[in-house]
């Protein structure tokens, strides 16, 4: 005697995002914490020592934040017009900054007033940074030069002519304290070196170059501009890797995750994506409220910082293994049947025979209704508020239980007023879902049969009825738009696709039918 | 000699006396052990189908048995020994009841009830001169039963309240027919099942119409069968809601039920002292009850609903036949032991006895060459509304030793799966699935291993066509490295990365069968016509090798070898012919194999190959060939060494009778006979000491408060010992 099967209930596949190691990685930050700036936010940089304080510049100021603080640790105010690109030292000492007014400042993260002031360029400076033996510094600036400079007598050392164009961006090699890279709005991108008085490199990106990175490996640039985000070899001389034109609007800013498998682009269309560094394809997007012009990501992606054209900064932080848990946990409380646990735990001995008992299957209410042919009530159940509001495949799988044994009908009739709007009601949420549409297209004409005598009889009902109508009519109209569009596409397919021919060897004689008429050379089977 | 031998059940009828069950099977009357559901005797000897088996009122150990070859043989079951044949003159006897001093049969071909005197004589053989005709124009469904005061030859009792029932039953109307009659042991009464569904104990019958009738009403269907208990206290029937109904005999309203027994009840036996009930399912299975509480023992023959659907396949691992068994199940046969060795439910679902309801039917399985997938189609299709089609995934779980669910495909295809097959090569699990909608679609197993969700599932990763026909068949080379699908009249060839190779046609009729050689013979596709045409390409010249005008219904090709097996249907008779592609002359042939066009056919590969010297018989060396008749009857072939070697395996199940033969039996009995020849050449039998004290207190001892058996054995072993001193 086999046992009661309960109703399958399908399992729908999720639509939309798959659920990937990244996804998981990137979605595991909290809540953003907003700081509101002076101005646009143009640079956020994070200092390698170790609290990872990191300087956001925006406007006439340069801020220096704690990594958990929303107050300014320290604050630069020195300016006369808007600052760029603060930028720390490798040893997080000394924190570099350029100005609108074409000055260079250097500062002591500690101190207040500028160390040093570097004066030579014409026009704003947008770039700074340090080369990696700490001793010069780097510059680029609107007046199409970029210069090094000596720290320790505040001297100009070279200066660099070969851009036509502002100069927006620059980068230092990690690795070797003369080479340093440029990227200028006359769409090139340069390598110099700076034991030699030329560029050694040059590189054309067809847009506006926005920001450069190099990978930690320094044999990789990778170059924002335009719409586009071009990987170029330099071991290769330059050659052109992939170019990505993922986003819509001009890619502003680049950085890379901590271990160097993620690249991160930010740009004016307010999306962060995050790319796999092996392929090339996008993994993870983070949207913003507003465009965005900086991006940062603090030492071992602790947070991510981003600041947008708005003045707004907003910080996410990852979440500790302890939240996790917590989270975890929470999923965990589910009602507990199992109250008495006298005797569940005994654990049978050597010599004790063993009397198993059988196992009661726990079923749903409405399959116990089912199970005795209660096939009204079984309906009701499934209908019951939260079931039909937040689980309509339950209810729809009942619905279609009952179709197979042939009772729908009988369930669905002889219904009060109340009722059967609860039951328009749910067919009006869910008959144009796909997932349910084949039974509920039979529900729904089931329930017009049964009730079309008292139709016109209570107001509510009508009215229901006319919004279903109205839905199908809607639905009917779009399903016929879409076979159209799909008709143009296939003609658009067919006439782009290359004809190909099948090779068919026995076109030449007609396959074989010459043979069977004239009486078969091959054997002819032959009862014995 | 090779000739077909039927392996299955058709039709089972039931009686229980006690520590047997008899039931009727075709051809003979099978007695089973109702302790160890093992079969214990098969008796043999009716020509025709049995239609009836009734105990002997005055022998218990003998029975009679009735059969549609016009004779009535009488039985003693416990020896399996036939004692009397009394020949009819009048054939086609349908149902049989017995008393003390007459047989009674129902004869269909001129409705008659027939009351037959039993001579008392010596002889084996005796024919019936005295039959009197009880009753004429007994309708053909008719049913038998003796009262409890019927003494006299003539019967008036029954006869005349027939007769009333037969007129009640004409007068209401149409629905009410009798289904089966049965008579209280004890009083006057007798129950009657109707057509529609209701069941009428009548009473009062002596005094000429002044009968009295009450009704009880529960089955939805007609009432299949009626039985009263022993005592008369119950009353049992049973339709095809397969739920067991006990009614109380004085408490009308009470019943019990005894619900999802499998198939449709057809019969219910008690046995004589009411502890057991038995019923017989149509679905060819008997479940033995007892005491309407607990299902007890299952003897179950090879599942036969209304159709195979599925092709018979054959499991790789366990070498069982497979093919549909219950509604929503799959059924594995082990050949080698003719047993059923389980179900697999496909559809999961609830199944509704009902008539006239569209339930989900398993119409395809396939299964990949090393056993560890199997696919299936259910399908159900519904007056008014779109055919539903799931195709399921079932991965080899060594753990739980059976199939379990891995990828169920809602709506895989938008019209009828026609065909389909996996793909033998080792390195790619892939299945083809074909369908009227025009396109194949092939499948494979992803593992999304970057994902969260756990293991591996089926997705579809091609799907193919060619200008819109409807595919019929497909199949895959032996190595995988090639698949021909058949669209209509043109056979397409495509590769493993999916690009059309050539095409062959062979113009008029459609391509009904595709076959790819096998071994030495890879090179040739083979395929059959519906315009009554064999054809064989080249696949090399991508031209036709030969053609045969033969009207080929099957086409089956043997894995092992280069054989391949054509069932033709000619003048309502299907011949089979054996060959190989390249080889000019059949291997085998024969004419007339059965009548009919033969269904489904599969070859099984043996365990181990048969060394045959004959030489007609060699192509049945690696493998045996099973076929479906048109009748729903497994056949096979069997060669002369087996035949032998089947006979001496029932001789050595010829043993001693007094015990039930069960598999621990045969297995210790014969052991200990050979133990008992070696030690014991005096056949002396030594008393055991019975007095001793350790032996009594173990067998009076109430058996709760003993300790445990392994803590007694040694103690009471070694009390049972013979000291030396006393065996000398």
């Amino acid at each position: 005697m086999a046992s009661f099967k309960s109703t399958k209930i399908p399992i729908y596949p999720k639509l939309g995002e798959k659920v990937t190691p990244d996804t998981l990685y990137w979605k595991n930050y909290k809540a953003p914490v907003q700081i509101k700036e002076f101005g646009a936010v143009t640079s956020i940089d994070f200092s390698s020592l170790a609290p990872h304080n990191y300087a956001v510049t925006a406007s006439t100021r340069i801020h220096i934040y704690g990594p958990f603080s929303t107050e300014p640790v320290k604050t630069f105010t020195r300016f006369k017009d808007t600052a760029y690109s603060g930028k720390f030292r490798s040893d997080g000492q000394l924190l570099v900054a350029g100005c609108e007014d074409s000055m260079v400042r250097l500062f002591d993260v500690s101190g207040k007033v500028a160390l040093r002031v570097f004066k030579g360029h014409t026009k704003g400076v947008h770039v700074t940074d340090f080369t990696s033996d700490c001793y010069h510094i780097l510059t680029g600036s609107d007046d199409y030069t970029c210069r090094l400079w000596d720290i320790p007598n505040s001297t100009e050392l070279t200066s660099y002519k070969e851009h036509t164009d502002y100069i927006r961006c620059g980068i230092t090699s990690k690795l070797n304290r003369d080479i340093f890279i440029t990227g200028s709005y006359d769409h090139t991108l340069r390598v110099f070196d700076a034991r030699v008085e030329k560029s050694v490199m040059t590189m054309d990106h067809s847009q506006p170059v926005e920001s450069v990175l190099l990978y930690p490996s320094e044999g990789l640039l990778v170059s924002a501009g335009g719409r586009y985000v071009k990987v170029w070899d330099l071991l290769k001389g330059g050659q052109p890797l992939v170019s990505l034109k993922n986003h819509h609007k001009t890619v502003t800013c680049l950085s890379l995750s901590s271990n160097g498998q993620r690249l991160l682009s930010a740009s004016l269309d307010r999306h962060v994506k995050i790319y796999n560094t092996t392929n090339y394809k996008v993994v993870h997007n983070f949207d913003y409220a507003a465009s965005i012009l900086s991006l940062a990501l603090a030492p071992d992606d602790e947070s991510i910082v981003v600041g947008m054209t708005n003045g707004v900064l907003s910080i996410k932080h990852r979440k500790s293994p302890e939240e996790k848990r917590e989270m975890a946990g929470k999923q965990r409380m589910q009602p507990v049947y199992r109250i008495f646990v006298k005797g569940r735990n005994y654990v049978p001995k050597k010599d004790d025979f063993l009397v198993s008992k059988p196992v009661k299957s726990h079923l749903a209410k409405y399959d116990k209704q089912l199970k005795k042919f209660n096939i009204s009530k079984a309906l009701d159940t499934a209908l019951e508020s939260w079931r039909r509001n937040r689980k309509p495949e339950i209810t729809v799988a009942v619905m279609k239980e009952l179709d197979r044994r042939g009772t729908l009908k009988n369930a669905l009739a002889g219904r009060d007023e109340q009722n059967l709007s609860q039951l328009l009601n749910f067919l009006i949420g869910n008959v144009v879902d796909p997932r349910f549409t084949p039974v509920l297209v039979t529900a729904t004409e089931m329930i017009l049969d049964i009730y079309q005598a008292v139709v016109g009889q209570s107001s509510v009902v009508d009215r229901q009825l006319v919004r279903l109508q109205e839905l199908v009519e809607r639905e009917v109209d779009y399903q016929q738009d879409l076979l159209e569009v799909l008709g143009m596409l296939d003609t658009l397919f067919a006439a782009s696709l290359p004809r190909k021919e099948v090779p068919c060897p026995g076109s030449s004689r007609p396959n074989g039918l010459a043979e069977g008429s004239l009486g078969a050379p091959g054997p002819q089977l032959k009862a014995a | 000699k090779l000739d077909p031998l039927p392996l299955c059940l058709p039709h089972v009828k039931i009686k229980v006396p006690q520590k047997f069950l008899l039931c009727a099977s075709g051809e003979s009357v099978k007695v089973y052990s109702s302790s160890s559901e093992e079969c214990v005797h098969d008796l043999q000897g009716h020509t025709d189908l049995v239609s009836g088996i009734v105990r002997n009122p005055s022998n218990h150990l003998q029975v009679y048995s009735c059969s549609a070859d016009g004779t009535v043989r009488l039985w003693d079951f416990t020896d399996g020994i036939l004692i009397k044949v009394q020949p009819h003159s009048l054939p086609r006897s349908f149902a049989i009841a017995a008393s003390f001093f007459a047989l009674c049969t129902v004869l269909v071909k001129l409705f008659q009830l027939v009351a037959v005197h039993l001579p008392l004589s010596g002889d084996q053989e005796v024919e019936a001169r005295e039959l009197s005709a009880v009753l004429c124009d007994v309708s053909p469904s008719g049913a038998a039963s003796f009262g409890r005061k019927v003494r006299v030859v003539g019967l008036p009792g029954t006869s005349v309240a027939n007769k009333f029932f037969l007129k009640s039953g004409n007068k209401k109307g149409a629905k009410n027919a009798f289904t089966c009659v049965s008579c209280h042991p004890k009083e006057d009464c007798i129950a009657t099942g109707h057509e529609d569904g209701k069941i009428r104990l009548w009473r009062n019958f002596n005094q000429k119409k002044e009968y009295t009738y009450s009704t009880l009403h529960w089955h939805h269907g007609a009432v299949n069968t009626l039985q009263f208990t022993p005592e008369g206290t119950n009353l049992l029937s049973g339709g095809i809601e397969s739920v067991l109904v006990q009614w109380h005999y004085t408490q009308e309203n009470q019943k019990d039920f005894l619900p999802r027994l499998g198939g449709a009840i057809t019969h219910i036996a008690v046995s004589p002292d009411g502890s057991l009930f038995c019923t017989s399912h149509s679905d060819n299975k008997i479940t033995i009850i007892q005491s309407c509480v607990k299902v007890s023992a299952i003897i179950q023959g090879l599942v036969k609903g209304e159709g195979v659907r599925t092709d018979l396949t054959i499991d790789p691992r366990s070498k069982a036949l497979v093919l549909n068994g219950k509604p929503g199940h799959l059924q594995f046969y082990s050949l080698h032991r003719d047993k059923l060795l389980y179900n697999l439910d496909i559809v999961q679902q609830e199944y509704i006895h009902e008539e006239g309801l569209d339930q989900f039917e398993v119409v395809k399985a396939a299964f990949d060459t090393r056993g560890n997938w199997l696919a299936t189609v259910e399908e159900r299709t519904q007056k008014g509304s779109e055919l539903e089609i799931n195709l399921k995934l079932w991965a080899y779980d060594e753990q739980t030793q059976s199939f379990m669910l891995n990828t169920t495909v809602t709506a895989p295809h938008e019209d009828q799966i026609t065909a389909m097959c996996f793909s033998p090569s080792p390195e790619t699990t892939m299945l083809v699935t074909i369908s009227f909608d025009g396109h194949f679609k092939a499948w494979l197993l992803a593992d999304h291993s970057d994902t969260k969700a756990e293991g591996a599932c089926w997705s579809c990763d091609f799907v193919g066509g060619y200008h819109h026909l409807k595919p019929g068949c497909c199949c895959f080379s032996a190595d995988g490295s090639l698949l021909a699908v058949g669209f209509q009249e043109v056979v397409t060839v495509w590769s493993p990365s999916w690009e059309l190779l050539t095409t062959l046609s062979q113009p008029p009729g459609a391509i009904r069968d595709l076959c790819f050689g096998r071994l030495s013979c890879s090179k040739y596709l083979l395929g059959t016509s519906t315009k009554n045409q064999l054809c064989c390409w080249n696949l090399l010249t991508c031209s036709l090798e030969w053609s045969t005008p033969v009207d080929v219904s099957l086409l089956q090709a043997d894995p092992l070898s280069e054989n391949m097996a054509a069932f033709c249907s000619q003048s309502g008779c299907s011949d089979l012919f054996v060959f190989k592609p390249g080889e000019p002359r059949p291997l085998y042939s024969q004419k007339a194999l059965c009548t009919g066009k033969v269904q489904r056919a599969v070859f099984a590969p043996r365990d181990q190959m048969l060394e045959s010297c004959e030489e007609h018989a060699q192509w049945l060396n690696r493998s045996q060939l099973y076929f479906f008749t048109q009748h729903m009857d497994l056949m096979t072939f069997s060669t002369k060494t087996e035949e032998d070697r089947l006979l001496a395996s029932s001789k050595r199940l010829m043993v001693d009778d007094s015990v039930a033969v069960t598999p621990f039996y045969l297995l210790l009995g014969k052991h200990r006979q050979q133990q008992e020849a070696l030690t014991n050449p005096m056949a002396e039998r030594i008393q055991l000491p019975q007095g001793s004290i350790a032996i009594k207190e173990l067998l009076y001892t109430p058996a709760h408060v003993l300790p445990s058996a392994s803590f007694l054995c040694s103690m009471f072993v070694r009390s049972l010992l013979i000291s030396s001193s006393s065996a000398r």
